[in-house]
Order: structure tokens, then C-alpha cells, then sequence
């Protein structure tokens, strides 16, 4: 079944047929040539797929690109303005919050959007926070690091 | 296991300053986060090629099979599929899949090596095995297609666990080998560890299980072949730590390819770990299919098919011995393990229980006598071969649990045994075959004590009693043998391959550098590393050096990254290509200004003419090896562009001690890390923010191995019950603590960078220091890892009935 | 993922009617659970009904002695709702500990608990608080809701509308999580609701999530951690796998419920 689906992807207006089983992350990956948002398991739990679905970090492998009718997506492509990192990408760097760089893009979005949801998160709540997203290479000390250090920036 | 008599110098004077300058000890940022961290690194699947079509595996969905018929009309037939192929279309020239070392047992034949096909033939031997392939124009309709490939199996018994394979009547894996021994090896004078034990005061015994893990690198894995007819060539994108090792064995020893013909591109590889050194069946089956079909074949790997189908790790059962005199001093360690092998020998999974394990036994101990005999046993699982550490944390955790228990046993300070029977002299010989060149061990546990704040622990283990809670400390001091390896040596011991590493430094005319490099950076951040190291020496900017790796297109050579060799190795060859571009420039440089080589001197980005201040700088040096107009044409050749092969003279032995803290609730199991300390010795350290990285992460799965991490299969059916991230638990931030880091530096005494290796410690100490804390807490002999809270809960419940 | 045919309806009644037009179709909610289960091929539904713009189905409504909360309310915005976290805290708590970040961020009330994931946290605090669930045609009592394992009094077609949950004196919510899935081992939800105390336990029972009869009679009589000791759920109609034996999750309800009635 071809569903027509018009939604915002960072910040350009995005129109084309789906079929209904097509997933955001294919979606963006293979349909938009966003290869930034990655696929780490089929479980819907690793977190490497994450995306801004309206401001709130959402795993795209678990959401239909038909459920994003209407709305806005960011995705990691969209996070740098100007070619200037966004304060959580400047912090994820020089608190070294990444290796391989696979889970990377889905870390960064989450990680933006514990800004939206928790105010001034203690250290315990930024890794309970990161529950969703799995990285196999840092042992998530620098990425925590990183988040504290990035939502103080985007504060400033 | 070698001499280190043909040791090198660590500094060649006067040219090499003796400290490192600029940015060599730095914590330069790393080059590759720009890309990363915007989305725009490129990982196989981010490939597509032009007129791309797709693979699905068909895989066995039981342990052991034969297989009566493998029906593909109604795939082949199903909408977009361009072929359905199985072992039976594979033709007989085309070989197994090879095992990269010959272990030859104690009975003086070699191991059996039962034929590993690209897709099975006759029969499945684990859950996972390839049955077919189907290639079709889009993934979902290979996938669709894979699922009507109709495949009928006689089920055949099946056994998944090392002790029942080699119970009398077990189900054999494979004919040739009707007792499921692949080998029995041995190492050590079993004379004199009797002997030992005949005399001893104490004798501490443990028998455990060492958990087997599943790799789990977050980018699973992924290939991308395509054929040419324009020049009858094959390029390879594959999510792979050694490309050019994979191409040897893919071409030389399976499909019979010629080797010029293939390319294979390793390009941003997400994680290895170990999982991705190995050539496996599907991006086999792409090349080899690719061909017949005529056009680019790209498989990823759902995360279910990499939990069945990548080589775990782990997987030994061991009994270990170690015997005590009066007063503590180790006198001989007796060590029998048997090690599951799985289903087939993967790449190098013969030499991981045997030359990257008993050898490691010593610790860092004067133990004067050590015997320790392995059993490699075939069982119906994915293989195992190396994960982070490979051997030596199976190693470590040997000989820590015994140390830690021993000391317990004779009432002990865990500083105190470890500290009476420390290595201090140096080269020492260990009588499990390897020379140590150097190390400091009491320098590093007491450095790690420190981070811990030992000293305050009763405090904080008195407060937490009040709470209710059960406070540990547990010590693990771990050593291993990293730089692999000594190519003459790991020849004698069996391996197939070459070890050394190969790098080429090419400078620009304009002076910018380009470093060809034949280790592979799948997070370790040798983009930057190995920048810093050629910029320091060059003297110019870390921003003027890219490095290249993973493409058999551009790089001369390579082994690849496995065994935390990449800077001592890798490093090291590029250092010995870079010595050749200093010594070419000093000839350039002595010609420009006129005066002989010998007068000319390499120091701080400029050939200067020793004792004066008259000097050519670097890149000007650089632009007359392209533009040769006022050259010395007789005597040399234009161009800057340099190409070292380095062979490593020895292993390189960094250590350390880790000590963990956790915090048991009795009531529940339930067991929190409070605090993780490490102290390590890497010899010199070129980027300390990538070193602290590297063993973050590497402590992260050496906690996962011991609480959380367990590959399940069912005992009865063969079936994988930690089939996904709903079974297997991975640690998450919330597992873990912040952690306490710290080196100590013995530098390495020969390789010029004076470097050891870091990528696999946190792997190799943690399990042992988390099991001993909980051991401690709790006051138990053993807990078997992954230490779950019902395993604790009950450990500390029989602990408290016995009491 | 099969192919499906979809539709996002939006109201309940357009829901209900495509609903009761398609013979194996699906309600989805937040999909949290439903999708990945589709993409394993653990479930195939002919037709998803995508309850996204079904606004009705959203918010949040409390009067002195009841919260209600629309079914497709997800749990991030019950976990942040300032009415919810000042009048049931417990059930803001709960919802703040389903799955993860993203998962809060997609799922909701509704398609958990027409889900009925035995170890699944919102059936704990509809039985453990005596919530009502109304649906298009009617309302069911929590404790006439849940069936078994993914079970429910749901007739085909129906769909949650709102849950009602009473606003007990006090009540807590204390889970242990399964350390791969993050759902729970044992998740113990004690309340003293206006008609006595109510002791629900979701993650460990053979058939379920279920109330323990003898904890709420004890606590009826004194509500303390201490008015419990010594009673125990029966180990055989415990659930025993790969996480957890039977014996260990029959202990864990034993002990989480005394740590809820400390915490409520």
C-alpha cells in the first residue's frame, strides 16, 4: 500500500510515496540519502536510529514514515548551523565522547533532547537518560561527560 | 617465547629528542569526530553502488542437521530475485573458510581442521549456519524471497557446552573428529609443577566457567561486492579490521581469485572488537556471486543474524591450581581448560586459548613453575575466536581469582601477596615461553590503591553495612602480551600469517603528508594518533597529516588491528618510513646548503646545519624532491615518499592493576559498581585522551563480562537464547560508574616510540577485579560470571546460611 | 516487515468502524511494542489503524479524586504532567521508568495495557491503584481487565479510550529491571487507595500481572513494610526463564513490596 507523506526533515519540506510498512530511518536513509542515522539492532533498543520526531528524540527504526506525516525530524545532518557544531556536537569532541562513531549520531540527538525533557539532570539522570542508546566503544564515561558539558552550552 | 637481544635502541641520537615534543603526548582532538559527528562518515551500508541489488541469508534454524533437500523454485521465482544459490551450486574449487595458526597437540599430530564451507554442505551444525543466498533488487524482497527458500532437515542430537562435547557418546560435530577434540595442547614443565605442589604449604583450587560473550559492535556487519568485466577485478567494501588479510585468505585460499584482482575497502568501521577480524562465509558468498550475477551485492547484517553468525568469544572451563608456601610466595600454577572452539575453526580461533593464553599465565609473578593444558572442543555454535583481549583476560582471570583467594585463604592483604611475588627485574623469562622487557608492577598497584583510596575503604564499608548493603574491593593485576607479534616466532608457534605491519609516509611537494597505514582504525582513532606521531617527528602541523587505511587500493601492506598492535606496530612502521624521509631530506637539505649529510640535523621541522643556525625548512625540502631543479640527480632519486615494513623483535607487555568497589544488597543480589579504578603501565603515551578512551571502554565490557554479559544456548535444542537485546544485556551508562584512570610509564624497550598498547586492557583486568570485589562483599569463594543478582543472591544467602 | 494496509483515522468512532471492517487488523498506539514485534515477523496484521490523530485519545484531566488520561497520552507526558506527579507520584515515577527516553517519548497508556506485556509497568499501577478502563462501549475494572499474558477483556475491535485512576492516600511503585530489556523482573505496585490497600505485581507471575490478597489483608490491618513479613507469593505460579527462577522472582515480590510500603 503507497501512502503519499509530507513532513519537515531538518528543516525542508520533504513530499513523496511510501509504502505504509517503510520505516522513518529507511526512509531517511535510503529515500533522502541521510545515511547519518544508523541501524544497530532490530529490537528497537540500541538507539543508534535516533532522530528529533518534534523536538523529542525518537528511535526511527520503531516508527512508521507514515506516522511522521505533518511532522518535524532532525536528524544528526541537521544539527550543525553554518557548518558551526552545535554545542552538544563541540562537546561530544573535546570531551572525546566518541569512537567509532556508529552509535554517535543516535547518542547526539538523545542527547539534545534531554535538554527538552529534564531540567539540570544530575550525573545518574543523564546516563538513566541515555538508557536507550548503547555504545560499545566509550564505556559512556566521556559521552556522559560530553552531555553534561553540551546542555550547559546550549543553554549559554 | 623470544629473546630480546636483537633489541633495538629506544632512541636513535641525536635526532630523536628525548622526551616527546609538540604534539606527541598531547591531547589533540581527533580528526575523524568532524565527520562522525556530523553524520558524514561512510560505513559499508551507507555505500550504495550504481544498479546495487541485495542479499538475504538463508540460515539453519537448528544446532546440528543433515540437510535432505534445499528447495528454491518459489524464491527463485518470487518477485525481483536475481539468484538463489546454495552449497550445492558452490563449486568443489572453491575452498573452506581457513584457520589462521596450526596448533599442533601434545600428541604430536596437528589439529583437525574439518572443512568450513561458504554455505553448508550435507549438513548445518549450528543455529545460524548459511544455507543459501538470495539476491534480489531490493532487501525486503530478499528477505521475502529468503523466507520461501523451503529447506528440510533431519535433525541430528547436538551439543552446545564444552564439558557435555567431550562426555563418552557425545554428538559428534564432525566426522573427523569423533571425540569433538579439535587439540590437546600443553605448556610447561608438568614435572616440576607436580613437584611444586608436592612441597607446598597452601594450595588454592577454583573451577569456573569463563562466560562466553557476544562481540556486539554496534554497526553490525556489512558487505559490498561487485565484479568488473572491464578488467575481470572485484572490489569489496566489508565492515572489516584487516582488509588485506582478508583478501589473502578470501583469494588465496577460498575462492582462488587472483590477489591483484581484488580490492577490498574497510572504510569507517563501527566497533570490532575482535568480531570483524575474521574472513567469514557471506561476504565470501557477495564476491563469489557477484560475478554470476553481474552486479554489486550488498548484505548487512540484521542484529539477530549477528548474534547467530559472528564469532563469539570466550567460552573456556577450567580447573586452576596454585600452590603457596608459608608465607604467600606463589610456587607453581596448574591450569586445565577446555575451550569451546565452536562449530567451525574461524580465522584465529585455534591461538587464543593456547599462544594468547597459557603463555599469559605468569601474571605478573615470579611463579617458578607453570603447567597448563587446553582441550579444544568442537561444539553446534557460532565459532569463537578473539574478543577485546583474546585469551589474556581468560588468562588474567585465572590468576587473579586464584592470587585473590589465596589471599583470603591465608589471610593476606591483597597488596601484600601481589607485592611478594612481583617481577622486579627485568628482561624476566617466564617459564611459560615469554621474555617481559620491562614494567614497574608495584608502581601501578600502587597508583591504582591510590585512585581507590584503599586506605579509606573499611570506612566505607562500615557505613554501608549500616545501610544494610555489603561493600567489596576486589584487585585484579593483569598482564598482556600485545604488539603481535614477531613473525618468526608466531611461525614457529603455528601461525600462518606474517605479523608485522607495513606504512608508507608520503609527502606532498607542498609538504603536506599523506600516511598509507596497514592498521585499521574502527574507533581507536588512529586518524590521529598516528598524525601526531608523524607531525611531532616532522615537526609541522597534525593538521597537515591525513592517514589512509583499510583500502588494499592504497596501501602497500597490511595485518591490520587485532591485538592492541596498532601503535607499537603500526606506529612503528610508520616511524621507520618516516626515519627514511628525514634521512632522504638531510641529503636534499646537505645539497641545498652545501655542506655534507653528516653535517646536517633534523630538529624541530628543519634541516639545520649543526651548530649554526643556517637551515632549510621542511617543506621547502619538500617542494625540491618534487621540483628537482637544483638536486643532487646523480645520487638521488626526486620525490618524498617512503615505505617501511617493521617486524616487532618482542611482544610488548603492558600491565597494570584495576581495582573495583561494589556495593551488594543482600536482600536482592542486586550489585552496583561504586567505583572503578585503573593504573596502567602502556609504555609511552602519544594521545592520552584516546588512551583513557580506549580503556573506558574496555573496562565497560570487562564489567559487562562479569554482571551483565552471557551468550545462552539451550542445552537441549541447540537453540541461542540470548538471541537479541531483549536476552543479552549490554551495559548501558546506567550499569556503569565514572571511572578512575591513571598510568605509570616503563617505556617500551624496543620499539622507538617506546609504546605498548592499550586497547585491550580494561577487557583483560576488569572481570577478575568486579568478581573478586563481589567475592569479597559477600564473602564467597566464587560467583559465576555474569555475576546476576540471583547468582549473587544466592552466593550471599548460602554465604550467610554457612556462616 | 509483511505489508499492511493502513489507516489513521480521526476519531474513535472512524477508528472503531475500520476497526470492525478489517478482520486481523491492528490498533497502533505509540507502536513501541507492536512495531518491533512486526519486524521480527511476530506479528502480521492485515491493516494497522494508526491512532495518532485521534486527538480525543490525548490529555490529561484530574478532579480531586481521579486522575484521567487520555489512552494515546504517552508515557513521557505522564511522566512530566505536574497533575499526575503531585496527586499519584507513583504513577509519574512508573511512567518515567518504562523502557527508555525514546520509548517514553512514543509510547502510550493505551497500547500498553491492550498489550498486556506480563512484565510490562502500567498493568501494575492500573491494579495496583483500582484504575478504570473505558473503552468506546464501555468501562472495565482493572481487576477485570487483565486476562493473562497478553490477555486482556478487550473484545476484538475494542479500543481504550481513557484510563480513571483513583487518587489512593499513597502509593509507590518499586521495579526491578530486567537488565537486558528493561522491563521488569519483578515490578511491585502498593497503594492505600480509598478502599484499602492494593498490592499489584507485574514481571513475575506465571499468568500475569496479579494483586496479592494476603499483603493487602495485612497491610489493611497495619500498613507497614514490617506487616509483611513472612509472606511469601507461591513459587509455582511464578514465572521462571533465562532472567530469573522462579524462587528468586517469588523472593523479589516478597521484598520490593516491603521496600513500596516504605517508599508509598
Amino acid at each position: 500500500m503507497k501512502i503519499s507523506v509530507s513532513l519537515t526533515v531538518n528543516g525542508k519540506p520533504v513530499s513523496a510515496e511510501v509504502e505504509s510498512r517503510t520505516l522513518l530511518v529507511e526512509f531517511l536513509r535510503d529515500r533522502l540519502q541521510l545515511t547519518g542515522t544508523h541501524v544497530g539492532c532490530d529490537t528497537a533498543q540500541c538507539g543508534a536510529c535516533t532522530v528529533l520526531l518534534d523536538g523529542k528524540p525518537a528511535k526511527s527504526c520503531n516508527v512508521l514514515a507514515v506516522q511522521a506525516q505533518g511532522a518535524a525530524v532532525t536528524t544528526i545532518e541537521g544539527l550543525a548551523t553554518d557548518g558551526a557544531l552545535h554545542p552538544m556536537q563541540a562537546a561530544f569532541r573535546k570531551n572525546h565522547g566518541l569512537q567509532c562513531g556508529f552509535c554517535t549520531p543516535g547518542m547526539v540527538m538523545a542527547a539534545v533532547g534531554i535538554a527538552g525533557q529534564y531540567k539540570d539532570p544530575t550525573e545518574a539522570q543523564i546516563r538513566e537518560a541515555l538508557d536507550g542508546n548503547f555504545c560499545r566503544c566509550t564505556g559512556y564515561h566521556n559521552i556522559v561527560k560530553a552531555v553534561k558539558e553540551g546542555l550547559a552550552g546550549m543553554k549559554a | 617465547m623470544t629473546d630480546t637481544t636483537t633489541r633495538e635502541k629506544p632512541a636513535a641520537a641525536p635526532e630523536r629528542a628525548a622526551k616527546p615534543t609538540g604534539p606527541i603526548g598531547s591531547r589533540v582532538e581527533r580528526k575523524e569526530d568532524a565527520r562522525f559527528l556530523t553524520g558524514a562518515g561512510q560505513y559499508t551500508d551507507d555505500v550504495t553502488l550504481p544498479h546495487q541489488a541485495y542479499a538475504s541469508f538463508v540460515r539453519s534454524t537448528h544446532a546440528h542437521a543433515r540437510l535432505k533437500a534445499v528447495r528454491t523454485d518459489a524464491a527463485r521465482r518470487a518477485p525481483g530475485v536475481l539468484a538463489v544459490y546454495t552449497g550445492a551450486d558452490v563449486p568443489a574449487t572453491v575452498g573452506g573458510l581457513p584457520c589462521g595458526w596450526l596448533i599442533t597437540g601434545t600428541d604430536g599430530k596437528p589439529m583437525k581442521e574439518p572443512k568450513h564451507p561458504i554455505l553448508a554442505q550435507g549438513k548445518v551444525r549450528y543455529v545460524g549456519d548459511p544455507v543459501a543466498i538470495v539476491v534480489a533488487d531490493t532487501p525486503v524482497q530478499a528477505k521475502e524471497a529468503a523466507d520461501l527458500v523451503e529447506v528440510d532437515y533431519e535433525e541430528l542430537p547436538s551439543v552446545v557446552d564444552v564439558r557435555d562435547a567431550t562426555r563418552k557418546g557425545a554428538p559428534a560435530v564432525h566426522d573427523e573428529a569423533p571425540d569433538n577434540v579439535c587439540y590437546v595442547w600443553a605448556l610447561g614443565d608438568k614435572a616440576a609443577v607436580d613437584a611444586a605442589f608436592a612441597k607446598a604449604a597452601h594450595v588454592t583450587t577454583l573451577e569456573f566457567v569463563n562466560n562466553r560473550l557476544i562481540p556486539n559492535a554496534i554497526e553490525p556487519r556489512a558487505c559490498n561486492a561487485s565484479y568488473s568485466r572491464a578488467d575481470d577485478s572485484y572490489t569489496l567494501y566489508v565492515a572489516n579490521q584487516n582488509p588485506h588479510v582478508e583478501r589473502l585468505l578470501m583469494t588465496a585460499f577460498v575462492l582462488g581469485l587472483p590477489e591483484h584482482k581484488v580490492r577490498v575497502i574497510a572504510p569507517d568501521v563501527g566497533g570490532g572488537f575482535g568480531s570483524k577480524i575474521y574472513l567469514y562465509a557471506e561476504e565470501t558468498v557477495c564476491v563469489w556471486a557477484s560475478k554470476l550475477v553481474g552486479r554489486p551485492i550488498k548484505w548487512t547484517a540484521e542484529r539477530s543474524e549477528s548474534f547467530l553468525a559472528d564469532a563469539h568469544g570466550r567460552d573456556h572451563v577450567t580447573k586452576a591450581e596454585l600452590a603457596l608456601d608459608k608465607d604467600g610466595h606463589f610456587l607453581a600454577l596448574r591450569v586445565k581448560t577446555s575451550a569451546a572452539m565452536g562449530a567451525y575453526l574461524s580465522t584465529f580461533a585455534s591461538c587464543i586459548p593456547t599462544i594468547l593464553y597459557a603463555t599469559l599465565l605468569a601474571g605478573q609473578y615470579t611463579t617458578p613453575a607453570i603447567h597448563c593444558e587446553v582441550t579444544a572442543v568442537f561444539t553446534n555454535t557460532a565459532p569463537v575466536d578473539a574478543y577485546r583481549g583474546a585469551g589474556r583476560p581468560e588468562a588474567t582471570y585465572v590468576v587473579e581469582r586464584l592470587v585473590a583467594t589465596a589471599a583470603r585463604e591465608m589471610k593476606l592483604a591483597q597488596d601484600e601477596i601481589r607485592r611478594r611475588n612481583f617481577i622486579r627485574k627485568f628482561p624476566y623469562a617466564t617459564p611459560v615461553a615469554l621474555t617481559y622487557d620491562t614494567g614497574d608492577y608495584e608502581a601501578c598497584l600502587d597508583g591504582a590503591m591510590k585512585l581507590a583510596d584503599a586506605a579509606g575503604f573499611p570506612k566505607r564499608r562500615e557505613e554501608a553495612a549500616k545501610r544494610g548493603k555489603l561493600r567489596g574491593l576486589g584487585y585484579s593485576s593483569y598482564i598482556e602480551a600485545c604488539g603481535l607479534a614477531p613473525s618468526n616466532v608466531a611461525g614457529a608457534l603455528g601461525a600462518r600469517a606474517g605479523l608485522f605491519e607495513a606504512g608508507e609516509v608520503r609527502v606532498h611537494p607542498t609538504g603536506k603528508v599523506t600516511v598509507f597505514t596497514g592498521s585499521h582504525s574502527h574507533g581507536q582513532g588512529h586518524e590521529t594518533t598516528f598524525a601526531q606521531v608523524v607531525a611531532g617527528r616532522l615537526g609541522i602541523s597534525v593538521d597537515d597529516v591525513d592517514v589512509v587505511h583499510g583500502d588494499t587500493g592504497r596501501i602497500p601492506f597490511g595485518m591490520g588491528t587485532y591485538g592492541s598492535r596498532s601503535i607499537a606496530v603500526g606506529g612503528t612502521a610508520i616511524m621507520k618510513a618516516v626515519d627514511k624521509i628525514v634521512a632522504k631530506g638531510r641529503k636534499i637539505a646537505a645539497h641545498l646548503m652545501e655542506v655534507s649529510d653528516a653535517d646536517v640535523e633534523f630538529r624541530d621541522g628543519k634541516f639545520t646545519v649543526k651548530g649554526t643556525d643556517k637551515n632549510v625548512p621542511f617543506a621547502q625540502v619538500a617542494l625540491t624532491a618534487y621540483v628537482p631543479h637544483n638536486y643532487p640527480l646523480d645520487k638521488l632519486e626526486p620525490g618524498l615518499d617512503e615505505t617501511a615494513f617493521y617486524d616487532p623483535t618482542n611482544f610488548t607487555y603492558p600491565a597494570g592493576t584495576h581495582i573495583c568497589e561494589v556495593e551488594v544488597d543482600p536482600e536482592t543480589g542486586e550489585t552496583k559498581i561504586v567505583s572503578f579504578s585503573a593504573c596502567d603501565d602502556f609504555g609511552n603515551v602519544i594521545n592520552p585522551m584516546i588512551v583513557e578512551g580506549q580503556v573506558h571502554g574496555g573496562v565497560a565490557q570487562g564489567i559487562g563480562q562479569a554482571l551483565l554479559e552471557g551468550c545462552v544456548y539451550d542445552r537441549e535444542s541447540g537453540q541461542l537464547l540470548t538471541g537479541s537485546y531483549m536476552d543479552y544485556a549490554m551495559p548501558r551508562a546506567a550499569d556503569l560508574p565514572s571511572f578512575k584512570v591513571d598510568t605509570r610509564v616503563t617505556p617500551c624497550t624496543h620499539n622507538p616510540l617506546g609504546v605498548k598498547g592499550c586497547g585491550e586492557a580494561g577487557a583483560i583486568g576488569a572481570p577478575a577485579a568486579v568478581i573478586n570485589a563481589i567475592c569479597e562483599a559477600i564473602g564467597v569463594k566464587d560467583v559465576e560470571m555474569p555475576a546476576t543478582s540471583e547468582r549473587v543472591w544466592r552466593a550471599a544467602r548460602s554465604a550467610k546460611s554457612g556462616r | 516487515m509483511h505489508a499492511f494496509g493502513y489507516y489513521d483515522p480521526t476519531s474513535v468512532a472512524k477508528a472503531t468502524g475500520i476497526a470492525a471492517d478489517k478482520a486481523d487488523g491492528k490498533y497502533l498506539a505509540g507502536g513501541q511494542s507492536l512495531l518491533a514485534a512486526m519486524k521480527l515477523s511476530l506479528a502480521e496484521p492485515s491493516d494497522l489503524i494508526d491512532l495518532g490523530r485521534v486527538a480525543e485519545l490525548r490529555g490529561i484531566k484530574a478532579d480531586a479524586a481521579a486522575i484521567t488520561i487520555g489512552a494515546m497520552t504517552r508515557h513521557s507526558e505522564v511522566a512530566a504532567s505536574p497533575e499526575v506527579g503531585s496527586r499519584i507520584p507513583a504513577l509519574a515515577m512508573l511512567a518515567g521508568m518504562i523502557g527508555d527516553l525514546q520509548v517514553r517519548n512514543r509510547g502510550t497508556l493505551g497500547g500498553s495495557l491492550a498489550n498486556d506485556d506480563p512484565a510490562s509497568d502500567y498493568p501494575a499501577a492500573a491494579l495496583g491503584l483500582g484504575a478504570t478502563i473505558s473503552t468506546e462501549k464501555r468501562q472495565i475494572a482493572a481487576d477485570d481487565f487483565f486476562k493473562g499474558l497478553f490477555e486482556t477483556a478487550l473484545a476484538p475491535g475494542e479500543l481504550i479510550v481513557s484510563v480513571t485512576f483513583p487518587v489512593p492516600k499513597k502509593a509507590a511503585y518499586v521495579k526491578f529491571r530486567n537488565p537486558a530489556s528493561r522491563f521488569a523482573i519483578v515490578g511491585v505496585f502498593a497503594a492505600q487507595t480509598a478502599k484499602g490497600p492494593r498490592v499489584a505485581v507485574t514481571g513475575a507471575g506465571a499468568r500475569g500481572v496479579f494483586r496479592v490478597k494476603a499483603m493487602e489483608e495485612a497491610l489493611a490491618r497495619d500498613w507497614s513494610p514490617k506487616a509483611l513479613d513472612g509472606l511469601t507469593v507461591a513459587q509455582s505460579e511464578m514465572q521462571s526463564d533465562l532472567h530469573a527462577s522462579a524462587e528468586y522472582r517469588a523472593h523479589l515480590v516478597s521484598v520490593l513490596a516491603r521496600r513500596a510500603v516504605a517508599a508509598a
